[in-house]
Order: structure tokens, then C-alpha cells, then sequence
């Protein structure tokens, strides 16, 4: 198997799928002859033309608004909004429509439409486009969330996103893009949505993350170990719908829990995490549970990201904290 | 080498309003025809008054049963049924798509969405919002031209699967201030999409003026900002709303791209049951528009024309009225949604996590 990189497995899964169904067509901004500006579409409009591979007018509403429609139309659409950070020009479009589409049709609508945006800090990215706004939209009843960290898991969880009858908010780890490299099979493959992963076995503490803060976890557990702590850690993988089994056996086995967020704290998905875990596993618990997460300021400029971001040593603090506690 | 135009164009008095096409209008006030023929037959132009009659005499009857209890809050379309109906008369149900807000009953039932469903809605049931399966029309949509950009993906959709359909999205003088109409428009515009956009202009938004909504002198003038044609039609004139709509469906279905047609008409009932236009219509605006009521002048220009008379009317009335009461007693015998109903309407399949919150909804009745 080869070794490539997450923004790589995006292109592999687009590059697969479009050539295996004709209904899917590739549109947002310079995802055409540019091949996006991470080039997570490189190829595709070279090997499909404008017909299928479409550079839109700058517009995140019309953007996700268009995608609903193109699939009433029978199209397969997988829009890409640029940076998540953006997507709020069409917050209505995605939370109030693209989720409801089958709720407001009774069931006489769907919308098989998949949403790709990178998100996520640590790239040293101007204002906005470095924010974790995933929660804004895990509150919507109706919507997937899907937030992958590895590019085995992007590839297929794209490819099981892109095939979901349902609506799906694909979330790509914008610091993993390059940095994380992993194999990943040729052929096609899918990932479950809705099932998280044991990155790390252990039996101390669970250590709960998604997306870019995969690493950092996978960071602290290493130096966790060195300490002597023997930490689980898991990835999400999908935020909606969480997988409340994963987690509710790993805190049973382990008593304790960490969950690192790498948003602003107050009433971030980590919150939902922590919920779930008290009411799973409650009487395993032998501490408190602890969250890591930025503090509740606007995303910093570059100058500061590193300060903001919660890194292996803050995980490493809470982690020795909850085994003392 | 080419010589730069002078630089004296930066005088800028006079230069903000645009010549647009004049209005298009077929009857006057008391129905006389304006032109040398009529857009339509005669059988056409009756069975498009039936259809606005009974859009007119549901709203009247949901306003009845909401003041009684018996309906929750809704939006009647009374006064503005020649410009959804005349829409709906100049696409082809068969082929092309109709996409609400939620002032557009008359122009629904036209293009077949049935009464009884149309009762269902004012009673909350979730059915009203199943178009039925055959039927080319998105659900009722209560955020402000939030159909519009889907609307627009749908015929980019239809127009790239070279289907012979087009789409008329409705939509309020209200919706031109929201950033998805000129977001649709945009998108319209540079995909040629086979769309048809319809502004019905009905003077207000619940309680602010259409010359409160916009500095523009018309609200059609905003599609040439988009690269399409704008034209104004008499909303309260079916020939005309029909003419001008059924031109920018040709427009569509040719491959032209799309149009905004803005039908100028007026709310003459309320925004919704729960408002009250005493607080801001002025009277005397009122009153000039019971007067030139599309179903009176309809009626009046079919009657001149020796197309219906007196009793023939009064038969119709019967007719509609009995339609309706059977659609009612209908919509009242449609048993009640299972409790359950939107568990089911949230995935294709369910969470582990949704099956468990249900499981919690069967045994308690709780969320």
C-alpha cells in the first residue's frame, strides 16, 4: 500500500467515485481548472471537464443552496466550501435546508449531497479560516458530521459520505492535509459513518479527540507512556451520530476520561462528549471528567495560534490530573 | 493604439434610474381588453377563474376555521390569485417545476397539489408537506427566498441532465432583500439556468412597504444586474401574469436562461392570521385595490364576453364550495400522525443514538 496524505485521500476518494458514478459532479470555488486551492480536486476537471468539475461563483449559500437542488435533479453533488470558516454565508442553506430537506418533504425528498470543508488551526491561516465551528453544526438534527483525522479514514469516510442517502458536513483536518501520512489501499473501500476509532489501546485513561487534535492526542498518550500512564485514545471520526458505544466501553474499561477540543471551550462538541460518558458510564467513573480546549476568544492571528491551541502539554496536565484525582 | 474616452463622465446626477419594458397588461380595471386578443382561449381563461375561485373561497374558509380554533396560524393568499395561477397555467405541469413560499396556494392547486392537502397544512399535519409522488414541487418554505438557491440547483440539475423541464420559483418583494435571491439570481445568471423567477410584489412585508424594502425603482430592474431580463406584469390581471411567464418559460425551455418577472399585485387579506393591517395599511390603499381584484375583473371580462353568466357562476360557486367541504371532511378524517412520524423523517436509516431516544419517546412521551 502506498503512504499519502489526507489532502491526497480526498483526491483518490473524488477521483474513484467520480469515475464510478456519472450522477456525481464536483462544484464550489476554483475547485475547476485551479484543482482547489489545496488541490484536493487536482485532475478531476482535466479528466471530466466543466460538465461535472465546476468553479461557482463565489457564494457559500448559493454554494450549498444549488447543491440541494442538483440532487432533486438526480445529480450526486459533492460542493467544497473552502474554508469552514466561511460556511456561515450559508448557514441557513445548510442548517435550515440541506438538513431538513427529508424532514420538510415528509419523507418525499432527499438530499444525497456531501459538504467537504477544512477546518481546523495550526497552519498559520489568516482570520476565519482557521476556526472549529463544528459544533454549530452537530446541532442540527438532520445533518452527518463527519471530521476524520487519518487518510485511510478520509478516503473512507469520503466514499461512504458521498454514498449516504443523506446530507453529510465532511470536515477535513486542514493541519493533517500534509502533515499526516498514512497507507491507504488503491481500490475502493468505505469507512462506517458513525463508528469511532481506538487509535491508541490502553487502560488508564480514555483520551477523547477528532480531526487535526488526533495527533496531539496521539502525542500525549506517547508522553503520558513515558510517565507510566497507559492512555486510550479515540477517534471520533464522526461527530453526528456519535458513537456513544466506543465510548461508553473504552471509560468502563479505563474509569477515567480526557476529552480535547480543539475549539473555544463553552459549549463545544467536547461538551457533548463529556455528557454522553456521564450518562454511559457514570458509575465507572473514578474522576471527574476534564476538557481541554482553546479559551472562549475569537481564533488568534498567527502570531499567537501556538499559545491558543490546546498542545500535548496541556492534554499531558489533564491527563496526569484525572489519574490523581 | 486605442484613445482613452474623456474623463468627464464622473457627473453623476440623473443617472439612477434604468429603462425597463413597460408593463405588461392585457385587461383594464373592469376587464375590457386592452389588446386585440386575449393570451389564452376562452375554456383556458374559465378554467383558470375556477381555479383562482377556489384558491380565493379555501382562504376565506381558513381564515373562518383558524378564527374558530379549528386551524393554526396560516398565510392567506387572498387578492393575489391571478398572479400565482397565471404562473402555474403557463408552465407544463408534466415537465416543469413548481417551488413555493408559502403565498401560493391558488397557483399549487393549478398545478396539482391537491385541496385536501392544502387543509392538512392548515392543521399542522405533517402529509401536507409530502408532495405527492408524481408532483414537481418542492414543500411550503417558511425561510424568505431560502427556495431560491435550490431552486436554481434544480434547473442548473434539469438543464445539465438535458431534461426538458424549467422551474417557476415564487417568491415576495420581501425575498428581494435577502442575500439567497441575489445569490440565486447570480448563480441563475451564469448558468443560464432555465429558471423563472417570481416576485410577487404585494406592497408589504407583514408590516414594511415595498418602498421601505428597496431604493430600486422596480423590483424586475435588479435581474440586469444579474446579465437576464427583468419585466413588470400586472399581477392581478391572469392574461398578463400568464403572457409574461409563459415568454420566460420559452426563454428557459430555448436555452436562453433565466427571467425575473415581478407581478405587481396586493395582499388584499392579512400576512397571516396573527397580524393585524389596521396597525399600518392605510385605508384608502385598500380600498383601491378591492377594486381592481383579479377575480372581479376576470369575472367581468368572461361575462362580457358571453363566456359565463349569472348562473353560471352561481353554479361554479356551488361546485367550489361542495369541492371544498369534501376536501375538509377529507383532510378531518386523515388520522392523526403517528407520534413517531419524525423519527423517521430525520436519516434514511437510524442512529444507534436516535433508536435509543425513541425507544425513551415510546415508553414516556418524552424527548
Amino acid at each position: 500500500m502506498a503512504e499519502i496524505t489526507v489532502v491526497e485521500a480526498v483526491n483518490q476518494a473524488l477521483t474513484l467515485e467520480m469515475a464510478r458514478d456519472q450522477r456525481v459532479v464536483v462544484f464550489g470555488e476554483d475547485v475547476g481548472r485551479s484543482g482547489g486551492v489545496f488541490r484536493a480536486t487536482d485532475g478531476l476537471f482535466a479528466k471530466h471537464g466543466a460538465g461535472r468539475v465546476i468553479d461557482t461563483p463565489l457564494s457559500e449559500g448559493v454554494i450549498a443552496g444549488a447543491a440541494i437542488g442538483l440532487a432533486l435533479a438526480g445529480w450526486v453533488p459533492v460542493a467544497e466550501i473552502q474554508f469552514l470558516g466561511f460556511v456561515h454565508n450559508g448557514f441557513n442553506q445548510v442548517v435550515d435546508q440541506l438538513a431538513r430537506v427529508r424532514y420538510r418533504s415528509a419523507g418525499r425528498f432527499s438530499a444525497q449531497v456531501t459538504i467537504r470543508a477544512p477546518y481546523g488551526g495550526g497552519v498559520r491561516a489568516p482570520e476565519l479560516h482557521s476556526d472549529g465551528f463544528e459544533a454549530h453544526f452537530a446541532h442540527a438534527p438532520g445533518l452527518k458530521v463527519v471530521a476524520p483525522a487519518t487518510p485511510y479514514d478520509t478516503k473512507g469516510l469520503l466514499l461512504a459520505s458521498i454514498r449516504d442517502p443523506d446530507p453529510v458536513l465532511f470536515l477535513e483536518p486542514l493541519r493533517g492535509y500534509r502533515q499526516v501520512k498514512g497507507e491507504v489501499p488503491e481500490g475502493d473501500y468505505e469507512v462506517e459513518i458513525g463508528k469511532a476509532r481506538v487509535a491508541r489501546q490502553g487502560t488508564d485513561v480514555t483520551l477523547v479527540a477528532w480531526s487535526g487534535a488526533v495527533q496531539v492526542a496521539l502525542q500525549a498518550a506517547d508522553d503520558a507512556a513515558s510517565q507510566g500512564i497507559s492512555v486510550e485514545v479515540i477517534d471520533l471520526r464522526t461527530l453526528v451520530p456519535l458513537d456513544a458505544a466506543t465510548l461508553a466501553a473504552s471509560v468502563t474499561k479505563t474509569g477515567r476520561a480526557v476529552v480535547l477540543q480543539e475549539a473555544a471551550l463553552t459549549a463545544g462538541f467536547g461538551a457533548e462528549v463529556v455528557a454522553t460518558i456521564q450518562e454511559e458510564a457514570f458509575f465507572s467513573l473514578q474522576a471527574p471528567i476534564r476538557r481541554v480546549a482553546s479559551p472562549d476568544v475569537p481564533y488568534p492571528v498567527q502570531m499567537l495560534e501556538e499559545q491558543y491551541l490546546p498542545g500535548p502539554e496541556r492534554v499531558l496536565e489533564a491527563i496526569l490530573a484525572v489519574t490523581r484525582e | 493604439m486605442k484613445k482613452a474616452a474623456p474623463a468627464a463622465h464622473a457627473n453623476l446626477d440623473g443617472v439612477a434610474s434604468l429603462q425597463m419594458p413597460p408593463m405588461v397588461r392585457y385587461l383594464d380595471e373592469d376587464g375590457e381588453l386592452l389588446t386585440q386578443e386575449q393570451p389564452m382561449s376562452d375554456e383556458m381563461a374559465l378554467e383558470g377563474y375556477r381555479v383562482m375561485l377556489r384558491g380565493r373561497r379555501f382562504d376565506e374558509r381558513s381564515v373562518s376555521l383558524q378564527r374558530q380554533g379549528r386551524m393554526v396560524t396560516l398565510a392567506p393568499g387572498i387578492g393575489q390569485e391571478a398572479a400565482t395561477v397565471g404562473a402555474a397555467m403557463a408552465i407544463d405541469a408534466t415537465t416543469d417545476w413548481f417551488v413555493p413560499q408559502y403565498r401560493e396556494l391558488a397557483g399549487q392547486l393549478w398545478h396539482g397539489y391537491p385541496l385536501r392537502l392544502a387543509f392538512l397544512w392548515h392543521v399542522g399535519h405533517p402529509l401536507a408537506f409530502q408532495v405527492p409522488g408524481d408532483l414537481k414541487m418542492l414543500p411550503f418554505q417558511a425561510a424568505i427566498a431560502g427556495q431560491l438557491p435550490q431552486a436554481v440547483g434544480l434547473a442548473w440539475g434539469l438543464k445539465m441532465k438535458e431534461d426538458p423541464g424549467v422551474v417557476l420559483a415564487i417568491f415576495g418583494d420581501g425575498g428581494t432583500s435577502q442575500g439567497d435571491f441575489h445569490e440565486a439570481a447570480n448563480l441563475a445568471g451564469v448558468m443560464k439556468a432555465p429558471i423563472i423567477f417570481l416576485c410577487q410584489n404585494n406592497g408589504w412585508a407583514i408590516s414594511t412597504s415595498v418602498t421601505q424594502q428597496t431604493a430600486s425603482e422596480t423590483l424586475a430592474q435588479k435581474a440586469i444586474a444579474y446579465g437576464f431580463p427583468g419585466i413588470q406584469c400586472d399581477g392581478n390581471d391572469l392574461f398578463a401574469v400568464y403572457a409574461t411567464v409563459r415568454e420566460a418559460a420559452r426563454r428557459a425551455r430555448e436555452g436562453q436562461g433565466p427571467t425575473l418577472v415581478e407581478a405587481i399585485t396586493y395582499r388584499l387579506g392579512l400576512h397571516t392570521t396573527a397580524d393585524d393591517p389596521s396597525r399600518y395599511e392605510p385605508r384608502e390603499l385598500h380600498d383601491l385595490w378591492v377594486n381592481r381584484d383579479p377575480l372581479r375583473r376576470m369575472q367581468l371580462h368572461l361575462k362580457a364576453r358571453g363566456v359565463v353568466d349569472e348562473a353560471a357562476l352561481d353554479r361554479m360557486e356551488d361546485e367550489v364550495k361542495d369541492e371544498l367541504r369534501v376536501a375538509w371532511e377529507e383532510a378531518q378524517g386523515e388520522p392523526a400522525p403517528d407520534p413517531d412520524f419524525y423519527f423517521g423523517q430525520v436519516h434514511a436509516d437510524r442512529s444507534p443514538r436516535l433508536k435509543r431516544q425513541l425507544e425513551r419517546f415510546a415508553k414516556d412521551g418524552l424527548g
